[in-house]
């Protein structure tokens, strides 16, 4: 079993190099993190925290958006395609099971995104040091920022398999996959917003929202990271959201999506006919 | 060793109000060649897929060398070319050929071999992206052979080969049945599989119409041989008059029997001597009896 899945995860990783996919990632994510770092580096004193920290804080913003991007990227049209091509018909046809083949292309594209997070984040946090500002608690900060990134990038990629195998086609999967970005990255933190006005700092801001909130995994990436350090908290602004919740809840939200994500993708890849 | 490397029993499959396979019965023992005839949309692809487990019957039961379809003993057992065979562009065909060697449980030292075998020895390091279409379905015909199958479903091996291609093709083939390997080929390219297979199986409208050695097909169907006879000028047509032919033109009459009545009529045109200067027997083809069965009102 773990032959076979070595040996997809293997094509596949190999295919995401040969794509450039591996290198037009990790340039994203350098350019995005140290962009930030270094616009962001203005208002250090103000704070009262190192210049990393604020680097951490703003990058948490970027890892929301660009995490579930990328991973959507890379596996919305895994099987999709495949069968669109007829090259699942084939591998099927072979003693390999399609959880096998799930977790062969997860190990390499996750792998794909994970060289992208350390290189992006590292690159920016290096950066960083050298303009001379990072304390201990900060380099913490950003090996959570890094560690939950790429967890954030294992859920949409099972995600990301599930829709590719509910669509018919590739064009449709990238369909489906830029619907469902817009969904968890944008709309629904636009719906809660508009639920808070109109509730008007009732029981639903006060108890239903950081639940809700948390449940979204792009949020809770959010959360985890701001929650667990003050001075992050403080950088960004947001420590009133995290503080209506146990510190589980946001670890607990991410950890769990990425079964769930699992036993979807596996579902639908089962009703597949290739 | 078992007399049935496949065995497909009355199976049928329903999409939606559309019956693509109609009670299909086949048997394809080890070592035998069987072309798989039909028309466009007949349901040869699916009744492969069927066998597979790719896709599921509606009714019927399949054994792969007593393994049901789709289960691993079923999956090892089994090779496969699909109809239209697709690589990833980006790797080589020794990758390639390697990740199905590692799927299979086959040691990757029979991937070079495998390869000569097929004629992509040079190619064996360029990306699939810039093969040809022949050189993909080698690839395919390579990953048949690996793992000694007991069962090699193929679907349109020959679509867009060569004719050298598909004469090398069918060694292949044949060396596979020699191995005891059973052999479905869906085809429509009829000359070729007259020749190279024991026994043919026609399939029209999801139903099997058809399914025996080609003489036995010939004799049932009950089509004519036909011989065509060349006289002297001046005798044409008294031998036409003689043998109850027709006329074709200045020297050349036709004339059309039962199989059984061939050895009769060679007798008489030889007793018409001198006027006669050649004749030709040609027993009814493969495209004829095709026409003939899949024409036919399926009981
Ligand atoms: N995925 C599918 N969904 C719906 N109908 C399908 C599907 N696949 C095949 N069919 C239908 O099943 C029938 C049989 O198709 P199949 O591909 O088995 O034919 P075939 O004999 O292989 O034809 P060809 O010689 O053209 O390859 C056709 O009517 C086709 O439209
Ligand atoms: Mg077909």
């Amino acid at each position: 079993m773990i032959g076979r899945i070595l040996a997809v995860a293997g094509t596949e990783f190999r295919i995401a190099l040969r794509n450039r996919w591996v290198l037009m990632a990790t340039l994203i994510m350098v350019l995005f993190a140290l962009a930030l770092t270094l616009a962001g580096s203005a208002p250090t004193g103000a704070l009262g925290v190192d210049m990393l920290t604020i680097a951490v804080a703003s990058m948490t913003t970027l890892s929301v958006y660009l995490s579930p991007l990328l991973a959507l990227m890379i596996s919305f049209d895994s099987i999709a395609g495949e069968a669109e091509r007829g090259g699942l018909a084939l591998i099927l046809s072979y003693p390999v099971s399609r959880a096998e083949i799930l977790l062969g292309k997860f190990t390499a594209h996750l792998a794909a995104l994970a060289i992208a997070m350390v290189i992006g984040f590292g690159a920016a946090g290096l950066v960083t040091a050298l303009l001379g500002g990072a304390g201990q608690a900060s380099l913490i900060a950003l090996l959570r920022l890094v560690l939950t990134s790429i967890l954030l990038g294992a859920v949409f990629l099972a995600l990301g398999y599930a829709l590719s195998a509910m669509s018919g086609s590739s064009t449709a999967a990238a369909g489906l996959s830029a619907g469902a970005w817009l969904v968890f990255v944008v709309l629904f933190d636009l719906g809660l917003l508009g639920a808070i006005v109109l509730d008007g700092g009732g029981v639903f801001t006060q108890h239903v929202f950081p639940w809700l909130m948390t449940a979204n995994p792009a949020d809770a990436l959010r959360l985890w990271n701001i929650g667990a350090a003050d001075s992050v908290a403080v950088a960004s602004g947001l420590s009133g959201a995290t503080s209506a919740l146990p510190a589980w809840a946001a670890p607990a939200s991410l950890l769990l999506w990425l079964p769930l994500g699992f036993i979807l993708a596996r579902l639908s890849f089962g009703r597949v006919e290739p | 060793m078992r007399d049935d490397a496949l065995r497909i029993e009355g199976v049928s499959k329903q999409r939606g109000a559309l019956a693509v396979l109609s009670d299909v019965s086949l048997v394809v023992r080890p070592g035998e060649r069987v072309a798989l005839l039909g028309h466009n949309g007949a349901g040869k692809s699916t009744l492969m897929k069927i066998v597979l487990g790719l896709v599921r019957a509606s009714g019927g039961t399949i054994a792969v060398m007593g393994a049901a379809p789709g289960t691993v003993a079923a999956r090892r057992a089994t090779a496969y070319l699909p109809e239209a065979v697709a690589f990833h562009k980006a790797l080589t065909g020794r990758e390639q050929l390697t990740l199905f060697a590692k799927l299979s449980g086959v040691s990757r030292t029979v991937v070079a071999a495998l390869l000569e075998r097929v004629g992509l020895t040079d190619a064996a390091d360029r990306r699939l992206g810039t093969y040809s279409k022949g050189m993909r379905q080698r690839l395919g015909m390579a990953q048949v052979l690996l793992g000694k199958p007991s069962v090699a479903l193929l679907d349109e091996p020959t679509s867009g080969l060569d004719p050298a291609s598909r004469h090398e093709l069918y060694a292949i083939i044949d060396e596979l049945a020699a191995a005891g390997t059973a052999v479905l080929i869906a085809s429509h390219a009829l000359t070729e599989v007259e020749a190279r297979t024991e026994r043919i199986a026609i399939m029209k409208d999801g139903r099997l119409v058809a399914d025996d050695t080609l003489a036995n097909l010939s004799a049932r169907a009950g089509l004519p041989t036909r011989i065509r006879i060349t006289a002297t000028d001046a005798e044409a047509d008294r031998v036409a008059e003689a043998l109850g032919g027709t006329r074709i033109n200045g020297r050349t009459v036709d004339l059309l029997c039962q199989t059984s009545g061939k050895l009769d009529r060679v007798k008489r045109i030889m007793s018409l001597g001198d006027a006669v200067t050649d004749f030709d027997i040609s027993p009814p083809k493969l495209e004829d009896l095709y026409r003939h069965y899949s024409s036919e009102k399926p009981q």
